[in-house]
């Protein structure tokens, strides 16, 4: 009896076919197939009219390749100076990464700390969003002065720059479970722990995707504020030697070559978070 | 399962009240004057009935439901529950609880919902085994629907799992609060029925709060009727209807009488 409640229940028999259902289901798979293809192409062609136009501007008004290279030398040196590029890319990675496991896992550990003591809470949450309102181009030279110019201190700013957003969003994930089921656990005796395993972590971790997603490009934007001060390798090193040598095309080259893997991060996020979040609609 | 327990121990459950409170009073503290929620309750209930609970919102039906499974703890006066604290009822596993909300968990299929009581409460193993959770759901007419996710389900279904999930264990007391509140009058008069026959399946002691004076007298063998501010009982109306129930009593003068009368107990409350 339940099935003729349910969805797709077989109870429900396909209906009738006439005529003009055919036709406009014909026509509805019409317009569903060109909105996918809509969906497809539309990015690529807002892409190339973008290129179109820089490309354009750059010969119309005949700009030096000191202030702004046009799209097509920038693409050249993307494919003759890619070694420079790629050992450039790899340190900025490594601290992108290191930071962003550092910073989250920390931020991870101090929001299951601040849930079940309170008192944590009250006493570091002030401090901790003092910290966070100092600019990250601020927080950089302290952190070189105290930790060296190796990749430490890089690592030491990606990992601040995550470390705030999962704090705050964890701590919300933890705590936005439903009174009636925080009951239900008590009804059934359940134990703190038990409570945190089956309630709280899982309730939490569409929180903590949120909060990665942001992590993921900010990491990456913290480690190259890092290399700025004081760094010979990467890609914020390398921002600096175009910057300061006038190759606006291996400075273009460069910024294309960090939001490339920044991008790439965010999508391997986006695709952990749909592997492990099914019960919650993803947006298309 | 009397022939497995000691004669002794059979005997004197069956003199034990299900359900006992004695001048209960619940106050809840606020800055500037204390909420008096419930004020003296006494009632028992005996093993296997059904009790409903009907009143006007504010009247304390949740608190006092809550007081019953150890959720509040009274101000004054006392609670037995089996004979026992509410506490010690509640560690046995002797309580299942229905919300209005199916509180379900999104990230488990309807079986692992109705599993959740196995994995929890490492303290406290249920004593009895009962039914499993693949009975249970085809005692709730959910056969077929083990592996679908909440989001999956309807309202209705979404409850039915939840009151699967409250069997669990087979315990003695099922607290409901206003399970089938928020659903449409068709799933609800469908779901009545059902509770109705894993009552008379399961022989479970019910306490169900409603605000529907229908649901109340159709449901229970006595509605108890409170007040509101402070909630106090008003009334503990029997309901003399034939048994087993079927929707169609509803149409009956007797039925239409009994509504009639709590409705007018209803409006002095």
């Amino acid at each position: 009896m339940a099935r003729e409640l349910g969805i797709g229940s077989p109870a429900i028999a396909s209906p009738r076919r006439i005529p003009e259902a055919d036709q406009a289901r014909a026509r509805w798979l019409a317009a569903q197939a060109l909105a996918r293809w809509q969906r497809r192409l539309l990015p690529l062609i807002g892409a190339a009219a973008l290129l179109f136009v820089w490309w354009a501007l750059v010969a119309v008004f005949d700009v030096k390749p000191y202030v702004a290279p046009s799209p097509q030398v920038v693409a050249l040196t993307m494919v003759q100076k890619y070694s420079v590029l790629l050992s450039n890319l790899w340190p900025t990675m490594i601290e992108a990464i290191s930071g962003f496991a550092l910073g989250n896992l920390v931020a991870i550990a101090i929001a299951i700390l601040f849930v079940h003591r309170k008192w944590a809470e009250m006493a570091f949450f002030p401090i901790v969003v003092l910290i966070n309102s100092i600019p990250v181009v601020a927080k950089a030279p302290i952190l070189v002065l105290l930790l060296g110019n190796g990749m430490a201190p890089k690592i030491a700013i990606a990992a601040i720059i995550c470390f705030f957003p999962t704090l705050v969003n964890m701590v919300r994930g933890l705590e936005a479970i439903s009174p009636q089921a925080l009951e239900l656990m008590h009804v059934l005796s359940a134990r703190k722990w038990e409570i945190f395993l089956r309630l709280r972590l899982p309730t939490s971790i569409p929180y903590l995707f949120s909060a990665l997603k942001i992590a993921a490009s900010t990491s990456v934007v913290g480690a190259i504020v890092g290399e700025w001060i004081g760094s010979q390798v990467g890609i914020g090193a390398l921002i600096i030697q175009a910057t300061y040598n006038f190759d606006s095309a291996l400075l273009y080259a460069t910024v294309i070559t960090g939001s490339a893997f920044s991008v790439l991060f965010f999508l391997t996020i986006r695709m952990l978070e749909r592997l492990c979040v099914r019960w919650v609609p993803h947006p298309a | 399962m009397a022939s497995a327990a000691p004669l002794t121990n059979a005997a004197a459950l069956a003199d034990v009240p299900a359900i006992e409170l004695r001048g209960v009073t619940v106050r809840f503290m606020s800055a500037q004057r204390d909420v008096v929620a419930l004020e003296d309750i006494s009632f028992t209930l005996q093993p296997g009935s059904f009790l409903t609970l009907l009143g006007p919102s504010g009247c304390g039906k949740s608190t006092l439901l809550r007081v019953v499974a150890d959720i509040i703890a009274p101000t004054a006066g006392s609670v037995r529950v089996l004979g026992h604290a509410p506490g010690e009822a509640r560690s046995r596993r002797e309580i299942g609880f229905v919300f209005q909300d199916s509180t379900l968990l999104p990230w488990r299929s309807a079986i692992d919902n109705v599993r959740l009581p196995l994995q929890v409460g490492s303290g406290a193993r249920p004593a009895r085994g009962g039914r499993n959770p693949e009975e249970l759901l085809a005692l709730v007419g959910l056969s077929g629907w083990e592996h679908a996710m909440p989001h999956e389900l309807s309202g209705g279904m979404r409850q039915r799992v939840a009151i699967a999930r409250a069997l669990l264990g087979d315990p003695r007391i099922l607290l409901m609060d206003e399970p089938f509140g928020a659903l449409d009058e068709i799933t609800r008069d469908r779901l009545n029925d059902e509770l109705l026959h894993v009552w008379r399946e399961t022989g479970t002691t019910i306490l169900f709060v409603t605000h529907s004076i229908h649901e109340a007298a159709y449901l229970g063998q006595q509605v108890l009727m409170l007040a509101a501010h402070p909630g106090r009982v008003r009334e503990i109306v029997p309901i003399e209807l034939p048994e087993p129930r079927h929707l169609s009593i509803r149409d009956t003068a007797g039925f239409g009488a009994l509504a009639g009368r709590l409705r007018a107990i209803l409006e002095t409350c």
